[in-house]
Parts: C-alpha cells; sequence; structure tokens
C-alpha cells in the first residue's frame, strides 16, 4: 500500500521467511531446554512433519486426497535401508538412493492414478499402497517383512557425525526439516504454487485459463511422494530401523491427519498437527493399548467442526496471512 | 491327493468364501449405490457381527444351536442399529459430502476397532456351530477297472460349510424380493434414481439413507456371524473382507447389485484357488493391482455399461 521500507516489512517474502525462520530458531532453542526424552521425541516429530509437509503440497495445496502415501514414506526408507543393509552404502549415498526412489515409485503412481478423479483417485492411492506393503512382505528374503531389519550404529555415521548421538539426531533432524519447510514456503509462494491452489479451487477454470493441469498436478505428487520419501529414508537412517510397520495403510492416514488437525493448505500446519497428534498417542498409550481410540475420535471431531485444522483457526481468526 | 481332488477342494472352499464375501460386499454395493459413499467401515461390521455373536453365544448358553440362532438374528440387527446412530450422528451432519465420508468412517473405523479390543480384548474366541458333521466327498477315477468312485482321504466339507452357502443364496433372495417386490424396496431405488425427486416426492431421504446404511452393515454383520464358527472371531478381522469386498464391488461396476453377486463369485473362487496352489500375499498383490487399474481403465467396471 505505502511505498518504502514500510512495504517490504509488510510483503510476503519477508513475511514468510520471519515466521519459517523463527519457528526454525524456537526448534533449535527446545533442544537446550527440553529434557532428553521430549527432544528426542521432537527429533522424531520433525523427521515425520517433513512426511506432513509433503502430504500437504498434495492434498492442502493441489487438492488431491491420496489414501496411499505410505507407499512414497517406504520407497525412501526401503531405498536408503536396503543399499545400506544389502550393499554396505554409507548414508550418504543411501540418502541418494532412498530419495532416487521415491521420486521413481511417485512418478509411475502419478502417472496412473491422475487418470481418476475423487474417490476413485482416493482407491487407487490405497490399493497400490496396499500392493506395495504386501510386496515387501512377498519378498522377505530381502526386507525381513514384519520383523524389519535394524541399520548397525556403526554405519550410521554421516561425515564423521555419529547420527546415533542424541544432539547431532536432533540437528541433522532439525536441518531436514528447514530444508524442506524452506523448500515449500518458498514453493508456495512461486508461480507453480500459485497454480496448484488455483487448480485445487477451480480446476475446470485452470484449464480454461491455459494451464496444463494434468502436468501441474503430476509435478505435485512428484513433489509430495518425493519429500515424504525423504522423511522415510531418514526415520530409517536416523532411528536405524526400517519395517514393513511403515508401509501399511495406517501409515498413509496419519499424515492426512496430522495435516487435517494442523490445517491443510498451510506451511505450518503439518508440523502444529504431528506435535500434537504425536503427544496425545504418546500420552493416551500409556493408559491403554486402544491409543488409536483417539486417532479414530479426532478424524471424526475433526471432519465434523474443523476441516480447516488448527492453522486454519489462527489464518481465519488471528493471522489471514498466514502462508 | 491328486491335482484334480485338490482343484476341487479348493473350489468348494473358494465357494464359501464366495458366498460370505457376497453377503458383505452387496452391503457395500447398496450403500454406495444408493447413498454414493463409500464406507472404509465396512469390515468393522463385519467383525462386529462376528464378534456380538460370540458375546450372544455366551451369554444365552445352552445347546449351540440356540445361541446361534439368537446371533443370527441379534448380532445384524445390534450392528444395524449402531450403523444407523453412526449415520445419523456423523455422515448426515456432513451431508454425504464424498471425500469427507470417507474421512469419518476411517475415524468410525478406528473407533469401532479400538472399542472392541478395550472390550472383548485382543484374543480370538470361537462360536460353536449349530450342527458340523462332517462329509466325505468321492471322486471319480479311470482305473484298470475303468469307471469307478473313490473316497479319497481328505476330500469332504461339512454340513456347516454346505449350509452358509444355502443361508448366502437365501438371504440375497430375500434382499431381491425387499429391494423389487416391497414399497420399501420401492423407496430406496427411488432415491438411488433421484435423490431431488425423491424428495420433491416427500420421501424422508435421511430417513431412508440411514436406514439403507443399516442394511448395508446388518449384510456385513450376516457374513460375520455366519464366518464365526469356521474362523474366530478376532477384533482385526474386518480388514481382509473390507479388502475383498472393495475388489468385488469395483469390478462388479460401482453399485450394481448382480454385477456384485457375479463378482463376489469370481473373485471369491479364484481367491480360494490361487490361495492354494499359490502364495496367498501373491495372490493379494494381483487383485489389489487389478482394483487399480480397473479403476484406471475401466472405471464402470467389469460387467458396467460405460455412462453416456
Amino acid at each position: 500500500m505505502t511505498p518504502g521500507g514500510h512495504s517490504f516489512l509488510s510483503s510476503a517474502p519477508f513475511r514468510s521467511v520471519l515466521l519459517h525462520g523463527s519457528i526454525v530458531l524456537l526448534l533449535a532453542l527446545l533442544f537446550g531446554v527440553l529434557p532428553e526424552y521430549h527432544s528426542g521425541n521432537l527429533a522424531r516429530i520433525m523427521v515425520l512433519a517433513v512426511y506432513a509437509m509433503g502430504y500437504n503440497v498434495l492434498f492442502g495445496y493441489t487438492g488431491l486426497l491420496s489414501l496411499g502415501h505410505a507407499l512414497f514414506f517406504a520407497a525412501g526408507m526401503y531405498g536408503l535401508g536396503l543399499t545400506m543393509y544389502w550393499l554396505d552404502a554409507s548414508p550418504a549415498p543411501g540418502m541418494l538412493a532412498g530419495l532416487i526412489s521415491a521420486l521413481v515409485v511417485s512418478a509411475i503412481i502419478g502417472s496412473l492414478a491422475l487418470r481418476t478423479t475423487g474417490v476413485a483417485f482416493m482407491i487407487v492411492t490405497l490399493m497400490f499402497a496396499q500392493a506395495g506393503f504386501l510386496t515387501i512382505l512377498l519378498l522377505g528374503e530381502y526386507t525381513r517383512g514384519d520383523e524389519g531389519f535394524v541399520l548397525q550404529q556403526a554405519d550410521r555415521v554421516l561425515f564423521g557425525f555419529d547420527l546415533t548421538q542424541p544432539a547431532v539426531r536432533y540437528a541433522s533432524a532439525l536441518m531436514l526439516f528447514s530444508l524442506c519447510l524452506a523448500l515449500v514456503a518458498v514453493l508456495v509462494q512461486s508461480r507453480f504454487g500459485k497454480t496448484l491452489v488455483a487448480i485445487r479451487e477451480n480446476e475446470e477454470r485452470a484449464r480454461m485459463l491455459g494451464y496444463d493441469v494434468l502436468r501441474h498436478k503430476w509435478l505435485a505428487v512428484i513433489v509430495s511422494g518425493t519429500l515424504s520419501g525423504a522423511s522415510g529414508a531418514a526415520y530409517a537412517l536416523l532411528f536405524g530401523y526400517a519395517g514393513a510397520t511403515f508401509a501399511t495403510v495406517q501409515y498413509s492416514i496419519f499424515p492426512l491427519l496430522w495435516v487435517l488437525l494442523g490445517g491443510a493448505g498451510t506451511t505450518i500446519g503439518p508440523l502444529i498437527g504431528t506435535v500434537f497428534m504425536f503427544y496425545l498417542i504418546d500420552i493416551s498409550s500409556q493408559f491403554t493399548s486402544a491409543y488409536l481410540l483417539i486417532a479414530g475420535i479426532i478424524l471424526i471431531l475433526l471432519t465434523l467442526f474443523a476441516p480447516q485444522g488448527l492453522a486454519g483457526v489462527i489464518r481465519k481468526r488471528l493471522i489471514p496471512w498466514l502462508p | 491327493m491328486d491335482f484334480g481332488p485338490h482343484l476341487f477342494l479348493a473350489m468348494l472352499e473358494g465357494a464359501i468364501t464366495a458366498a460370505v464375501l457376497a453377503l458383505t460386499a452387496v452391503g457395500l454395493s447398496i450403500v454406495f449405490g444408493i447413498m454414493r459413499v463409500v464406507n472404509v467401515a465396512h469390515g468393522e461390521f463385519f467383525m462386529l457381527g462376528a464378534v456380538l455373536a460370540w458375546w450372544i453365544a455366551t451369554i444365552v448358553g445352552g445347546p449351540p444351536a440356540l445361541g446361534f440362532v439368537m446371533a443370527l438374528v441379534f448380532a445384524p440387527v445390534l450392528t444395524g442399529l449402531l450403523a444407523a446412530l453412526a449415520d445419523w450422528l456423523v455422515l448426515r451432519r456432513i451431508h454425504y459430502d464424498p471425500e469427507r465420508t470417507i474421512l469419518a468412517t476411517i475415524g468410525l473405523l478406528y473407533v469401532i476397532q479400538q472399542a472392541t479390543l478395550m472390550t472383548f480384548g485382543p484374543e480370538a474366541r470361537p462360536v460353536e456351530a449349530p450342527f458340523n458333521q462332517r462329509i466325505a466327498l468321492p471322486w471319480f477315477e479311470w482305473g484298470a477297472d475303468g469307471f469307478a468312485l473313490i473316497w479319497p482321504w481328505g476330500l469332504g466339507t461339512t454340513t456347516y460349510k454346505l449350509a452358509v452357502i444355502v443361508a448366502a443364496v437365501m438371504i440375497l433372495l430375500a434382499l431381491w424380493v425387499l429391494m423389487t417386490r416391497t414399497r420399501i424396496g420401492l423407496i430406496m431405488r427411488a432415491t438411488q434414481l433421484d435423490r431431488e425427486m425423491a424428495v420433491a416426492h416427500a420421501i424422508p431421504v435421511e430417513k431412508v439413507y440411514a436406514m439403507v446404511f443399516a442394511l448395508g452393515a446388518g449384510l456385513a454383520a450376516l457374513g460375520g456371524v455366519l464366518t464365526v464358527p469356521i474362523q474366530q472371531a478376532h477384533y482385526l478381522m474386518g480388514g481382509d473382507p473390507l479388502l475383498l469386498s472393495f475388489i468385488v464391488v469395483i469390478i462388479g461396476g460401482l453399485g450394481s447389485v448382480v454385477g456384485t453377486v457375479v463378482a463376489a463369485l469370481l473373485i471369491g473362487m479364484s481367491d480360494g484357488i490361487i490361495s492354494v496352489f499359490f502364495s496367498p500375499t501373491l495372490a493379494k498383490i494381483l487383485a489389489t493391482l487389478f482394483v487399480a487399474f480397473v479403476l484406471i481403465f475401466r472405471p464402470q467396471g467389469l460387467f458396467g455399461q460405460r455412462a453416456s
């Protein structure tokens, strides 16, 4: 509105840098404050929040509801895990293998599943993920199926840093998280991100305006799937375990829950949702083995009363410019 | 056993799977056909049928037949009431929006499953069949003396398993009569054809929806009750029927009851046969991929007509 410095201070890029920068700073400071149990949890949450952010690119910004993201998470996890376990690769090439495998899998699934829309898209992604999970079980000789396999502590050393040390692990999780947060923050402000939102709001209109809708959706699936895969690979690397549980339907539902709870279509929603859900389950599992009851109740309540999630409420009531 | 009798046995087991599957899948199919929503919690209604059958049989006591008959009547009714309640409390409030309904029924799936875990526990519990005589089945052979009937060891079934097939056929016939020969069926079909027009003709669509949802759940529960003497009741047993019903409903053409029954026979039989001769995991992988590709390249189902 007004020229000069003021307009820069209230401009979208500046606000975006300020908001996301302070979140990263806050997370870095928390490590010094929190007791070890909670900082360990937070490292896990940051890695899983990357999964949620990846899911959010497709669900929140593009408006495509997938029920099969566990396939991409598992593609990253096994891409890293299998190369490290069977080929004795070190973490850096392992990570690269995880990213490439998630990228390839999401490119293939995207090109097939995007021929459908709506409910059919949900079921097709669910079926592909189920087929992926069953394939992991079928190839139990290499993947150790349900039991999974452990990555040895001695192998989990990246550029001389021992990733099993709590401080190093926390720093690595934070670095991955910050990198992905920055990526998503830039992406949603870019032309590409705005086009995705346009497709979400009105696909026909976006097509009429001359955008190649299918291509944009396909790229969104790839970005979303690769971020999910990065999270899966980092999870295996930092916590030393890969197993078929991470490929089950439940792990496709989780990012959906996190994003819905935190606020779909916001950059900070996935982190908020993951933190809340993680601690809700952590606390309730101390009282009952039926802790997933909480997940079910929250999912129903969210669908009924707050489809826009926590960050959505913040955006509506407090900070209308929330990206 | 030779290949022939073995295949015969696999087909017999497949027919039992197909009978139960047809009931469960038709439940899912009428819910989709009339209400236009996908019920992800459908497998949990199947599980509830089995678990409630165990409760009822335990409470009633006495001869197994008495408990089983009571379960056959009351388990589907109770499950149906619960489904109607869920419809009234949740689905009605989100106006049966397709995507939000899927989310809500995923929530419902967890709530039912975990509530069962908290009350029924993690054990698998059996229900005794009302009757269970073994029947040895004959097989023919061209021996040295020409054609002869033999009774191979292991080739046989039980009276209960045959009764499941008969019961499923009878229930499906009753459903067909309900849908085509009664006023309530007419109202359901009218709602399916044109919701707006049904409202205009003073059909209480919301009540019809609650009833259809209950009917669908009741059919799944019936499948569960019929299964529980063969396979024990367990809180996680809803997963497979859900997946198989999805496969059947999609291949049969979404919303088509006849297509669903035909597809149930096809899938039930082939699942039985493939699982006996190959790895059951491979059979499931092929089935799920098959469904995905049917949805991608032939969304109207294998037996459905292309929408104009």
